[in-house]
């Protein structure tokens, strides 16, 4: 049972972002594919644009791998039977997960605007990427607490 | 650090002399003529209602010249499309092709010629599309024919001069006994008819049908209930109109290669052709500036900025060219003059940076400097591997030594990421970083000995303390920004506000921070041994309370009742959590650290699932090189990206707010040539 909710917190960390930053980076995808439409030369700016809300997929991964390095599934000691700190992995997991799907939900919408932005001004990048970037700190902080709790979670 | 003084410049001088001037200050690229000079007295010789001084519409010139530019440009795009040039993408790195000005000038006067034939490579283009667009409906016809293909009379054949043929189908698949009675059924009075099926799918059913004169009408009326539809007519019999058909889809393929070739053979004239489009893009923009000069019967005025370093030059070259009268002026002290930087080798690629968010308004200094102090560490911290860090060094190095004749605005962007690489070699140095974990991996999977690397933080294993570090980072970069407003404002003379607005927030922040040393929660969170004595964190919080009061009673000075000022300086000391998220923000460099890092990992791990031997070892290769490339670009965007970030948010916030507008000379804005200046 512990194996198992320890499991299932790395794998709604990877999975949850992972599936965040799919929809996020698509629908800014689409957005950048029209803006090309318009100038292509606007290709490398609104690609980058594009890949911003992808970091929420990363910071997932991050925190499943070190969750399951932990766990022993990768190395390390396996919870076995220990409920309270299989429990205790996931509590750990589930910032990453819910804010990393959430915030590249909404950041995915701030580079859509972006992009919007670039297309009809594009000597203003240096501002346009900063707009998603502000959502992405709520997906960092999340991130630093997911490694923070797995960290303190006694081996 | 600086922003460059800049001087009025005036130039006097007699109509015949214009184009010489106008075209000698083009190449010298240091005078900007604004569309007009801000905040100008109005007794200077400039005075637009002045009936000895007027301005010309030139925007007549202008549009021929941006046409000519438009058609070279679209004959390039044709020219690419049929004939294309071999060109790798390191080329554009070579910069513009140089010209004497007397190689300039005499392929400039072939203008018109080569505009001429770019006309006919569009005229071609025409064609072909024309030719082109042929191919799809000759097609669509064939297919509409084909199902006619196995009979023998033309489409139009009306029948004999008894009988009524009626030729079309069904939009179903019908067999002939089944038309024949349903025809029978809708007109019970007729004599008879005969149907000849001449193809049938699912889609649709060809007859020929024929009946007797007299009935005609009624089994037309027949036909009409069962959606019978007519066929193209034609007098031929299908097979030969295919026929015909086939050879005009043959004649208009034929055609569309002919003129590919036709435009092919101009592929010579990219050259010319790319001149020329430099060539009335340098003109257009000189009659633009033509427009702003005010011009009487035989003199010209022309006026506009030039930095004060360009001064000499300028008025050497144009008194050397031309009998005019040239002067400089001080800025006034109303005026804002266009900003241009200028900085030492190490600071300037961040100028693009700084340009990026704003250019520094009037009293403002040129943050450049302190930008570029912190801002190749922060990078590297983010991407802080250091093999990945050699890679872009030695990439962006090598680049720049073997292309010295790349653009200047190229160069400074590859040494902004050459001293990034350097960075990034440090903080992987200092975290143990090389590849992620691809030492170890490697000796322990192939050599069966584990080769352990120096580190500083393991931040993997120790992300506390990594934090801890982000955090002081965070310190001295911000306490940094607010120097540099304590610095800006005593240099314009503003001490009270440099007290005001910076020490007193050094005093709070700095206290709080001293003090919150001392206190077990945070030493326990931050996981730190105690090491600050309770007594300097208790001096620690009274400069705090000192620093929190005089943010109260100053922060909303400008508010005259004093009711409303108390309330904004509570206000204002609220913005004491601003500081603890800006600090907090910093924390990305943990998290970015990491991902690169884990990420690394996960790939050398994969890599090595094929084991020790030769296989594995392949497998590795492949694994590692296609991994860390893409580990490579995703996070050194990640990093370029937050690195902005924390310049243009945390950073900035502190002492900058920009507003300024950039120096734009009347230069060659060419894309092709530049012109050799000879001194």
């Amino acid at each position: 049972m512990g194996t198992t909710f320890a499991l299932l917190g790395a794998a709604s960390a990877a999975l949850f972002a992972g599936v965040g930053s799919a929809i996020a980076v698509g629908r800014a995808g689409q957005a950048a594919a029209g803006a090309v439409t318009e100038d292509p030369s606007l290709f490398s700016k609104v690609l980058i644009l594009q890949l911003l809300p992808g970091t929420q997929g990363i910071y997932g991964l991050l925190i499943a791998f070190i969750a399951l390095g932990r766990i022993g599934i990768m190395g390390g000691t396996l919870p076995g039977d220990d409920v309270a700190l299989g429990l205790s992995y996931f509590a750990a997991c589930l910032p990453m997960a819910v804010v990393g799907l959430i915030s590249a939900l909404q950041q995915s919408k701030a580079s859509v605007a972006a992009i919007a932005l670039v297309e009809k001004r594009p000597d203003q990048f240096g501002k346009a990427m900063i707009f998603p970037a502000m959502v992405e700190t709520y997906a960092i902080l999340a991130l630093l607490i997911s490694i923070l709790a797995i960290n303190g979670i006694p081996a | 650090m600086a922003v460059l003084p800049m001087k009025r410049i005036q130039i006097i001088g007699m109509n015949k002399d214009r184009k010489t001037v106008l075209e000698l200050i083009q190449r010298l690229q240091s005078v900007e003529i604004p569309e007009a000079v801000s905040g100008q007295s109005s007794d200077t010789l400039e005075t637009p209602k002045d009936d000895i001084f007027a301005k010309v519409d030139t925007s007549d010139a202008r549009a021929i010249f941006d046409k000519n530019v438009q058609v070279a440009q679209e004959a390039l795009g044709v020219l690419n499309q049929y004939a294309p040039e071999k060109k790798s993408l390191l080329d554009s790195l070579n910069g513009k092709r140089e010209l004497s000005l007397q190689e300039f000038t005499e392929r400039g006067n072939d203008g018109e010629l080569v505009i001429e034939k770019a006309r006919r490579i569009l005229g071609l283009q025409k064609e072909l599309i024309e030719a082109r667009s042929e191919i799809p409906k000759i097609e669509a016809q064939i297919e509409a024919l084909h199902p006619w293909v196995g009979m023998d009379l033309p489409l139009n054949f009306r029948g004999t001069s008894r009988t009524k043929a009626i030729i079309g189908a069904f939009p179903e698949k019908l067999s002939e006994e089944e038309i024949v009675t349903t025809i029978a059924g809708y007109a019970p009075d007729m004599t008879g008819i005969d149907v000849d099926v001449i193809s049938s799918s699912d889609e649709q059913t060809c007859i020929l049908l024929l009946c007797l004169k007299e009935d005609g009408d009624a089994v037309e009326e027949a036909l009409r209930r069962m959606n019978f539809a007519r066929p193209p007519l034609s007098d031929v019999v299908p097979s030969k109109q295919i026929e015909g058909l086939r050879g005009d889809l043959e004649r208009a393929q034929k055609e569309v290669e002919r003129r590919k070739t036709q435009i092919a053979k101009y592929a010579p004239e990219r050259e010319n052709l790319e001149f020329v489009s430099d060539y009335y893009k340098m003109r257009s923009d000189k009659y633009d500036v033509l427009g702003r000069l005010s011009r009487s019967k035989r003199t010209f005025i022309l006026e506009g900025y030039v930095p004060e370093r360009d001064v000499a030059e300028v008025e050497r070259k144009l008194t050397a060219a031309a009998d005019v009268y040239v002067e400089f002026t001080d800025i006034a002290a109303n005026e804002e003059a266009p900003v241009l930087l200028k900085n030492n080798f190490y600071s300037e690629p961040v100028e693009g940076v700084v340009e990026n968010y704003s250019m520094p308004s009037k009293g403002e200094i040129d943050p450049t400097v302190p930008v570029s102090c912190f801002y190749y560490i922060l990078f590297g911290m983010m991407l802080s591997d250091a093999a990945y860090g050699l890679i872009m060094a030695l990439a962006t190095g090598i680049l720049m030594l073997k292309y010295k004749k790349m653009e200047y605005g190229m160069k400074k962007t590859l040494r902004m990421f050459f001293f990034c690489g350097i960075g990034t070699i440090i903080s992987g140095v200092l975290f143990g970083s090389y590849f992620g974990d691809m030492i170890p991996v490697v000796s322990r999977t192939f050599f069966g000995k584990e080769i352990q690397v120096w580190c500083w933080i393991d931040p993997l294993n120790q992300p506390m303390k990594m934090l801890v570090l982000s955090f002081a980072i965070a310190i001295v970069h911000l306490f940094a920004g607010l120097g540099i407003l304590f610095y800006t404002d005593v240099k314009n003379g503003k001490i009270k506000d440099a007290i005001y607005d910076a020490v007193f927030w050094y005093m709070l922040v700095g206290g709080l921070i001293v003090f919150g040393l001392t206190t077990d929660i945070v030493l326990n969170m931050l996981q730190l041994s105690p090491f600050v004595p309770a007594s300097v964190g208790q001096v620690g919080a009274i400069v705090a309370a000192i620093g929190a009061v005089g943010i109260v009673l100053t922060g909303g000075r400008e508010s005259r009742n004093w009711f409303k000022r108390l309330l904004k300086g509570l206000y204002a000391l609220y913005n004491v959590t601003g500081y603890l998220s800006d600090i907090l923000s910093y924390s990305r460099l943990l998290a970015l650290g990491l991902a690169t890092s884990v990420i690394s990992q996960v790939f050398n791990k994969m890599g090595t699932m094929g084991g020790n031997g030769f296989f594995g070892i392949i497998m590795f290769i492949v694994v590692a090189i296609l991994g860390h490339s893409l580990n490579l670009a995703i996070n050194a965007l990640g990093a370029y990206v937050h690195t902005n970030r924390l310049t243009f948010v945390e950073f900035f916030g502190k002492f900058y707010e920009g507003g300024g507008k950039k120096f734009t000379p009347f230069a060659m804005n060419t894309k092709y040539y530049k012109i050799k200046e000879e001194n």
